[in-house]
């Protein structure tokens, strides 16, 4: 495949004794989808903070587009632009309405003039299917919309990868399905992600590759359709089996 | 007849050129002090240890101690130091310090009720810890904010009357020179009072206004 947009590695993270992270090394390539799954407490969110250094990790490296964003000479707020974060609660901006939410990145980050911004800002809100909700604030969408506001968010900025934490995990069943379409929909456009999620449908259909982590170590990498029906370890097995009838699977 | 002479052409003049420094000192005061309490609390909650350590120092010295203590240091202690304030300048310093202790404290409070998710999306879209507090934060924590700093507005407007103490003849302290001189303490306070209970009501009515005008569904107090 194309090149590697994201490179970790090594990566270790301690919250006081507690070593979460363990040494985790992986890549992720141009256009590919990653899902990362494992059980709650394993350190797959950390992760994902370590790669955007919200949360720096205590010792390892991280390469974007061959820029090393673990060395603390690189201008990390610059580097951050580049990568989308979706969370799990949303995190909109509760005092910005849905449009000034997307526009706001643009104009104070980017610097970008502002009706060339309002332009692009009302685009990525068609993308995910607010157009109409453009003038509502946060907390009079739903928890699916705020989602896919959340990810207009992020692609407004015109990142490199987008960094998808548990999604769908805070949403109503019923709202699940029309954020996962939008990522579907991502991922088709060759959009880079990394996302960690159990969504398993989400996974099976558009994931190049599962990672599946535990106690702060990565126990087995593969494609979807390998992990399911051949595994190397026997807890990966047990893992996806478990989950799979816990989500179902949705969104496939 | 000799009585509304009196009121017209004594009382209400002399009253009047008190009330007009009364306003001077609350109209930079007010603005001066929020400034300083948006300050203190940003320096408490996000400054580096010793920065932190020096705005809660300052908060406590001036919720600490008594404010006409403060004026009397600003006024009277200074100039011993070669410092030297014009009594209306000596008041406005004292208010907007001591207002700016107590902003802070309320602006503290909000700042910590804005969830930290708030801080980490706005860094993660490339904010600086600079822009984020600006842009992100403090409109949120300011709108939270508000029903507390309004109290200490109020506040100000009366406790702007111990300007007095340091010489600058504003409302009350024209007031009691008067009534000192015509020996009509009743009257002329009963009076001062009513007009300090119009401009409270005058500024707490702008205030709840600005609160319902900037309120945000999703942004009330305790969400």
């Amino acid at each position: 495949m194309s090149e590697t947009i994201l490179k970790v590695q090594d990566i270790h993270k301690s919250y006081g004794d507690l070593e979460v992270l363990k040494g985790i090394s992986f890549e992720v390539k141009q256009g590919e989808t990653k899902v990362i799954i494992g059980p709650s407490g394993t350190g797959k969110s950390t992760l994902l903070r370590c790669i955007n250094q919200l949360t720096p990790p205590d010792k390892g490296c991280i390469w974007l587009n061959g820029v090393e964003l673990t060395d603390h000479k690189v201008d990390i707020n610059k580097a951050r632009s580049s990568i989308g974060m979706v969370f799990q609660d949303f995190n909109l901006f509760a005092h910005l309405k849905a449009l000034d939410n997307v526009l706001i990145g643009l104009i104070k980050v980017k610097k970008m003039e502002k009706q060339k911004a309002t332009e692009l800002a009302v685009e990525e809100l068609r993308r995910v299917g607010l157009e109409d909700k453009a003038s509502s604030y946060p907390a009079e969408l739903s928890g699916g919309q705020q989602q896919r506001l959340s990810i207009a968010r992020a692609l407004a900025m015109n990142p490199k990868l987008i960094l998808f934490d548990e999604p769908t995990s805070a949403l109503d069943p019923e709202l699940i399905g029309e954020v996962l379409e939008v990522m579907i929909s991502l991922a088709r456009e060759g959009m880079t992600m990394l996302v960690v999620s159990h969504e398993m449908g989400f996974a099976r259909s558009v994931a190049n590759e599962i990672i599946f982590m535990e106690n702060g170590v990565i126990i087995e990498e593969g494609p979807p359709r390998q992990l399911f029906s051949r595994p190397k370890h026997k807890r990966t097995g047990e893992f996806l089996n478990k989950i799979t009838e816990l989500y179902g699977e949705s969104g496939k | 007849m000799s009585e509304i002479n009196f009121i017209w052409y004594t009382l209400l003049p002399s009253l009047l050129e008190g009330a007009v420094i009364t306003l001077q000192v609350i109209v930079i005061s007010i603005p001066a002090g929020l400034i300083i309490g948006i300050l203190m609390a940003v320096g408490r909650i996000y400054g580096n240890k010793f920065i932190s350590l020096m705005c809660t120092g300052y908060v406590a010295f001036f919720r600490g101690t008594p404010l006409l203590v403060q004026l009397f240091i600003l006024y009277y202690g200074l100039p011993s130091i070669g410092i030297f304030f014009s009594p209306f300048m000596a008041a406005v310093i004292g208010f907007s310090l001591c207002s700016g202790a107590y902003h802070s404290e309320y602006l503290r409070g909000a700042i910590q009720s804005i969830k930290i998710g708030q801080m980490m999306a706005a860094r993660s879209i490339g904010m600086n810890r600079f822009r984020a507090i600006l842009h992100i934060i403090l409109p949120q924590a300011l709108r939270r904010a508000i029903p507390g700093c309004s109290n200490e507005i109020i506040y100000l407007i009366k406790y702007s009357s111990l300007a007095f103490m340091v010489t600058c003849v504003e409302l009350t302290g024209a007031a009691k020179i008067i009534a000192g001189r015509y020996f009509k303490y009743m009257e002329i306070f009963l009076v001062v009072g009513a007009i300090y209970l119009i401009v409270v009501s005058i500024a707490n009515k702008f205030l709840n206004g600005l609160e319902k005008k900037l309120r945000i569904p999703g942004l009330e107090m305790g969400k």
